[in-house]
């Protein structure tokens, strides 16, 4: 116990010297995970407010065709500007992405307008491209309207009640809570919690095998009166303090940031206060174990401190692995999924920042499956250090 | 006391150590001679633990260094080649670190550790990180934290390398130092001045195998060469003759 303690502390001096390890679970993890989502929230808060509120420009060729289709969209606050030459450079304009958007108005229009033909005009986008769709849908929802608009003036001018191609009127009713709503955004903030963790043990857990090899000091530190797995369990005892340390500074700067940010405008109330604080970092911490004995394991397999980084920087990502799969698919929380780390920190979080009472055997359950697989993991690294190849 | 008896060890189908067996007796400067790649550090690692022999064993002060390791290593102090310290601590901190790791109570870690730093000359540099330090003060240092713990053997595997005359000189006076205090002290060596100047007995180690194990003395007489370059150089050329 003693010299786990002497093991400790010598890392927790050495390492808060060190400017690399300090930049990595000071800086890097807490600051860059808010800093992103700060940009990402503004972003989307940019967007959602363009979509009523602002004109937006749509080219037209052949305006000169349907001056009261041209009316009605200016009506809309589309503003309406000359568009390319003829059909051919309209798709030309969109696949180089000079417009996103172009209505093509034949010469026949009129014509066909006039003898109850369905007149045909075309419009040009690129779905492949999200902000020229996102035009090329307020483009068509508006002529759909003018359509039905029409529609409705011909059945009423033949004395038809133009209420009867309506045979079922939906009302959509959202029932998702503003805390649900910001749940889908800030599902993304578990995957920043856990990667700030890791990078603040990161630099701790590299040294603990190649670090040591690579300066040329494991080899005496091996020949001392002292047992390997003591020696191990020291480095990984310091690991897990540097990232409890780096978790705690990026949830409670995510509580900062949060303060500032404009969530209402998203329709947004996201449920963290201090107290969802504290419980997200005794939800996260078990996952700190597993993080430092999986980080020190990946680092004992290679060869120098170059090429662990590289490996860890794969580690990294593993976490986000079952987050995205279960985002991608929307899967609701199962009691499966209780089993795998960080998918149950993640859907536990969102959970709480949705503000839904907690499911006990859910919480214990991702606990204890977290914490097993970490103390697994440990027994593990402690059984490589005893290996002669530590040396290399 | 060090005693290593017969030991064997291969690394895949490389046969680096084929029954090397010596002494080296409490009091006595004992130096293990022999070209690169011959087998030297890979039998000192095997004396300091690090490495666990295939056939063969060895003891120090009588413990068994496989089965027993914990109490030889506490018996031991080693100075690996190409010893490395930790970059962020002081000097003075990398040597408290081993002194406690050995076991040293906290109340006597400071006067140890303060001991020691005097011995061996640091305490100009003592309290400075260890970051950006010459090649001898990092081997003193590294020395420092071998001996902290008053370790009654002591292996050094290529201590001189890299180290300028005075450096040398001020190595080869501890080691002396070492030796009128009673305590075994077995090291590694390819310069043969500084073997023929310090040692009492020596071992030459070629290709795995001990070509000759005597005192200085007994080397040049069995050798016919009174030059221990020379006597060297013969002992090579008894093995191949094998």
């Amino acid at each position: 116990m003693r010299t786990l303690l002497t093991v400790f502390l010598k890392e927790l001096v050495d390492n808060l010297r060190d400017r690399r390890t300090l930049a990595s679970a000071l800086i890097m993890g807490p600051i860059f995970g808010p800093v992103l989502f700060a940009f990402i929230i503004n972003l989307s808060i940019e967007r959602s407010l363009d979509d009523a509120e602002t004109t937006m420009d749509l080219p037209v060729i052949g305006q000169a065709y349907a001056p009261n289709l041209v009316r009605y969209l200016e009506s809309r606050n589309i503003d309406i500007v000359a568009g390319p030459a003829d059909a051919a450079a309209a798709a030309a304009a969109i696949k180089t992405g000079l417009h996103d958007v172009i209505l093509v108005i034949p010469e026949a229009f009129g014509e066909q307008l006039g003898n109850a033909i369905p007149a045909k005009i075309e419009l040009y986008s690129d779905s492949a491209n999200t902000q020229g769709e996102k035009e090329a849908r307020r483009a068509r929802r508006a002529l759909n309207s003018y359509n039905r608009q029409l529609a409705s003036i011909r059945l009423s001018a033949r004395g038809i009640n133009p209420l009867i191609l309506r045979p079922i009127n939906i009302d959509d009713i959202d029932m998702s809570t503003p805390s649900g709503r910001s749940a889908m955004l800030l599902g993304m903030m578990t995957y920043f919690f856990i990667f700030a963790m890791l990078m603040g043990g990161m630099y701790l857990a590299i040294d603990t095998t190649a670090g040591e090899r690579e300066r040329g000091s494991l080899e005496p530190l091996l020949s001392l009166p002292v047992t390997r797995t003591q020696l191990i369990l020291g480095k990984i005892t310091a690991t897990c303090v540097f990232m409890a340390f780096s978790l705690l500074l990026s949830l409670l700067s995510f509580y900062v940031v949060l303060r500032f940010m404009p969530l209402e405008q998203l329709g947004m109330t996201p449920n963290f206060d201090l107290r969802v604080v504290v419980a997200a970092f005794w939800l996260l911490a078990p996952f700190i174990l597993l993080g430092a004995s999986l980080m020190t394991l990946v680092a004992s397999f290679t060869k120098s401190y170059k090429e662990a980084q590289t490996w860890l920087s794969v580690v990294l990502l593993a976490p986000t692995l079952p987050i995205l799969i279960v985002s991608i698919l929307t899967l609701r929380p199962q009691l499966e999924f209780m089993f795998i780390p960080s998918l149950s920190q993640h859907l536990i979080l969102v959970d709480m920042i949705k503000n839904e009472p907690l499911n006990g055997l859910h919480v214990a359950i991702s606990v204890v499956s977290t914490l097993t697989i970490g103390a697994l993991l440990t027994w593990v690294c402690a059984r490589l250090y005893r290996r002669e190849s530590l040396l290399g | 006391m060090i005693r290593v008896d017969r030991l064997h060890k291969s690394f895949g189908a490389v046969r680096a150590l084929r029954g090397v067996s010596f002494d080296a007796p409490d009091g006595r400067i004992t130096g293990l001679l022999g070209p690169n790649g011959a087998g030297k550090s890979t039998t000192l690692r095997i004396l300091y633990t690090v490495f666990k022999p295939d056939e063969g064993s060895a003891s120090i002060d009588g413990a068994d260094v496989v089965t027993d390791s914990l109490v030889a290593r506490q018996r031991l102090g080693a100075l690996p080649h190409g010893s490395g310290l930790y970059p962020h601590l002081s000097a003075r901190e990398n040597v408290a670190y081993y002194a406690r790791l050995c076991g040293l109570d906290s109340g006597v870690v400071d006067d140890h550790v303060d001991s020691i730093i005097k011995l061996l000359e640091i305490e100009d540099f003592a309290d400075r990180r260890t970051k950006g330090f010459s090649q001898g003060q990092r081997t003193k240092v590294s020395l420092a934290r071998a001996l902290v713990h008053d370790p009654q053997n002591i292996i050094l595997d290529e201590p001189s390398n890299g180290l300028d005359v005075m450096a040398t000189r001020s190595l080869r006076e501890l080691i002396l130092k070492l030796k009128d205090a009673g305590r075994c002290v077995l090291f590694s060596s390819h310069v043969m001045q500084e073997v023929a100047a310090l040692c009492d007995d020596i071992c030459i180690i070629v290709d795995g195998q001990v070509a000759i194990n005597d005192s200085v003395d007994g080397i040049r007489e069995r050798t016919g060469c009174d030059d221990l370059e020379d006597a060297f150089v013969a002992a090579i050329k008894l093995v191949g003759d094998d």
